[in-house]
């Protein structure tokens, strides 16, 4: 569906995206990660024609991606959201809609068909100044995808959102994306990601660190530790154990195998085994791991 | 292009439709035409003299300053013994008082005058210009001259016509004069009023946040020229307004203000006590007037003031929609931002000022093809009859100014509409305009 090769995007003062090469396929969420200042935001400009990179190719639907052509089948929010304030809701959304190349009438039916299915059929007359931050942000989502694109990008579509419209808006992406619509989506909130991609990639200073499918990566950077839960004091394990609290043990073992031998320890001698299960880190760790060694988040060049 | 077209639409309808847009259209023609009325009334029927006590003791100028103006009266009174002059300003309610010393000749301070707080510039002139009237009337009856003969001279005034030499007409300094200080002012407003509604437009874009949404489905040029094109829509839709308002107005004065025509009329000449004589040469005067005003080339200043108006918007709102697309939240900075762009607007200004005194002085042929301040200084000059190929130039330069502004500003709006946080300093902004 997507395809970006070796894009670069430098600034006078750094490099924003610095030859970064991802993959999204039809119908996938994929999930852009990174600190504040990454370059996600830059990466999803170039995605939709707002600036041009420097350098590399952008392959859209196995064509080389022109905002000319391609962008009235492409959705973008912006992290900066805003609208018209002094705008009629109806209106501003017939506008946008129009401008993203709908006829009146099918815009109009777009329309209704997304005010009545989000409850905001009401708000036709209404000025966006007069809307709630959360209502505001619904319309702005609504906006969004009016025109049905095949490709939806939104930047941190969840910062500022209250939980109850966060979860509206994550169920319209599920929906979306079962219903065809391929998703990119960037943020710096790690649990999201996890709930929502299968995959993912992980963007620091510009430059891509990680990429693929988020129970891959998982599993690349676990460190094989075990949490056991039994009725009774574990022991001939301690070179094993890193924590205990109560009967709850964290164990370190070398590989799966070995990890085995605690299993079959606590069934000879009849213990109750609660639970058993291997830790993964979690994306945040991952995360913060990979990036922990950045110092700053922007390289400056000068 | 439909998309261009929608957007000229938005800027264009959202504008009109504003309460504050309707009530200007309407109330600034009215406003206008009751400051008019309200200065033709008062000059001709309100009344307020002050009252000038004179006390000469010369003798040379008892009863004989001017009674029929209408801004003062005149009493002639004499201090008494030992009476300061705070108290005879007292006593007689005077407004100003005027001692004539008796005059001994070349006594340079033979005339002082008093008023509380000072004496008025126009008091003054009006003063001296009796006074030395008068004298030089004494003077010259004093040196032989006979009283009919001083009359006769007195009211000769030489009566001067000046041509166009390609073409014959009259011409008259004054009338084109006006036209052009007029024509200049309008354009010069318009581009700040109007160029400052681009900015305006431009920084609710940015600061609402929705540039980013639109960006993604048209380009920064095209947005930035429609919204241009959307509000200079708005500007001559104002005018066409305004020009029909005022000239309905003017037709109704006659029933609105019954007298009032006369008033105007007549309250001048009937005032100057002048001969019939006279009154039939300042008619022949009035006529001669509305000639040259009508022998002005029209068509010309017309056109030219379309192309000026024009262009002068359309180099200045790029400049100030690049202006609007570096400001954040804060107006402070627009402020600040916009001072490179106001500049050469007030520069404009200044040299129509000059130009109007001197049409063909270098100051004024640079002003006027210097594509910056070429829209003001130009108006001012046409009417004065300007060479075509200095107006063929200044029209070219006027385009190509507005080409390279344009493309200046597009450079720095495409960058600029999208960067928020620190205000840029014009260091980086040069930086977008090479790089970008």
């Amino acid at each position: 569906m997507l395809q970006l090769q070796h894009l670069k995007k430098y600034y006078a003062s750094q490099k924003a995206v610095d030859d970064i090469s991802l993959h999204v396929q039809k119908g996938s969420i994929y999930g852009l990660l990174g600190p504040n200042g990454a370059g996600k935001s830059s990466l999803l400009r170039m995605v939709t024609g707002i600036t041009i990179p420097d350098e590399g190719k952008i392959i859209f639907n196995d064509e080389t991606y022109s905002p000319l052509i391609h962008n009235k089948h492409i959705g973008y929010m912006p992290e900066e959201r805003g609208l018209y304030k002094k705008m009629k809701v109806g209106e501003q959304t017939l506008y946008l809609a129009q401008l993203k190349g709908l006829e009146k009438i099918e815009a109009m039916k777009k329309i209704n068909f997304w005010f009545t299915k989000m409850d905001m059929n009401n708000w036709w007359n209404k000025k966006v100044e007069d809307l709630s931050k959360g209502m505001s942000q619904k319309l702005q989502f609504v906006i969004t995808i009016i025109h049905d694109p095949l490709l939806l990008i939104l930047d941190e579509p969840f910062s500022g959102l209250d939980p109850i419209n966060s979860e509206i808006i994550k169920q319209e992406i599920f929906q979306l994306a079962n219903n065809g619509t391929t998703i990119l989506f960037s943020t710096h909130r790690m649990e999201q990601v996890e709930e929502i991609c299968k995959e993912i990639a992980l963007v620091n200073k510009g430059k891509l660190i990680l990429q693929g499918e988020v129970k891959n990566i998982k599993n690349q950077f676990k460190k094989n530790q075990y949490k056991l839960v039994i009725d009774q004091d574990l022991n001939g394990f301690e070179n094993n154990i890193i924590s205990k609290k109560d009967f709850e043990y964290v164990l370190q073992f070398s590989d799966i195998e070995a990890s085995k031998s605690v299993l079959k320890h606590c069934l000879q001698n009849n213990f109750h085994v609660y639970s058993f299960q291997e830790i993964y880190p979690s994306l945040n760790e991952i995360f913060i791991q990979q990036v922990a060694d950045a110092s700053g988040s922007r390289q400056f060049i000068n | 292009m439909k998309k261009i077209w929608l957007i000229i639409k938005r800027e264009y309808l959202t504008r009109v439709r504003k309460k504050s847009f309707i009530v200007t259209t309407l109330l600034v023609p009215l406003l206008m035409f009751g400051l008019i009325s309200l200065f033709v009334y008062m000059a001709v029927k309100i009344e307020t003299k002050q009252k000038l006590v004179v006390q000469d003791d010369s003798g040379n100028f008892i009863n004989q300053i001017d009674t029929v103006q209408k801004l003062y009266s005149i009493v002639y009174e004499k201090k008494q013994l030992n009476e300061s002059t705070q108290a005879i300003l007292e006593r007689t309610k005077a407004d100003i008082f005027l001692h004539i010393f008796k005059v001994t000749d070349s006594k340079p301070d033979s005339v002082h005058i008093y008023k509380e707080g000072g004496v008025s510039l126009s008091a003054k002139e009006f003063i001296t210009g009796q006074l030395d009237e008068i004298y030089q009337l004494k003077l010259l009856q004093d040196a032989g001259i006979n009283k009919n003969t001083i009359d006769s001279i007195q009211h000769s005034n030489i009566q001067l016509k000046s041509f166009d030499l390609k073409d014959n007409k009259e011409t008259n300094a004054e009338i084109a004069s006006g036209i052009g200080y007029a024509m200049g002012i309008i354009i010069y407003m318009v581009i700040f009023i109007y160029g400052a509604g681009v900015m305006r437009g431009v920084m609710e874009e940015k600061t609402n946040r929705i540039a980013e949404v639109i960006i993604s489905s048209v380009k920064p040029f095209q947005l930035m020229m429609s919204k241009i094109i959307g509000i200079a829509l708005v500007g001559l839709t104002q005018f066409v307004m305004w020009s029909c308002l005022l000239t309905i107005l003017q037709l109704l004065i006659p029933f609105l203000i019954p007298g009032f025509s006369e008033s105007i009329q007549g309250g001048m000449p009937a005032n100057i006590n002048v001969s019939n004589q006279m009154e039939a040469l300042s008619k022949n005067e009035n006529i001669g007037l509305i000639q040259s005003v009508m022998n002005q080339n029209w068509l010309l200043i017309i056109s030219c003031f379309l192309f000026y108006f024009l262009g002068g918007y359309f180099l200045y709102a790029a400049m100030f929609a690049a202006v609007g697309s570096l400001v954040n939240e804060d107006p402070q900075e627009a402020q600040q931002l916009t001072l490179p762009v106001t500049m050469p607007i007030i520069l404009g200004f200044v040299i129509m000022i000059t130009s109007l005194k001197d049409p063909n002085g270098a100051l004024s042929v640079f002003g006027s093809l210097f594509p910056l301040t070429s829209p003001i200084v130009m108006m001012a000059r046409i009417p004065y009859g300007v060479p075509a190929w200095q107006l063929i130039t200044s029209m070219l330069l006027l385009i190509g100014g507005f080409i390279f502004m344009t493309w200046l500003s597009a450079k720095i709006y495409r960058t600029g509409i999208l960067m928020y946080g620190k205000k840029p300093s014009w260091k980086e902004v040069i930086k977008w305009i090479k790089y970008s």
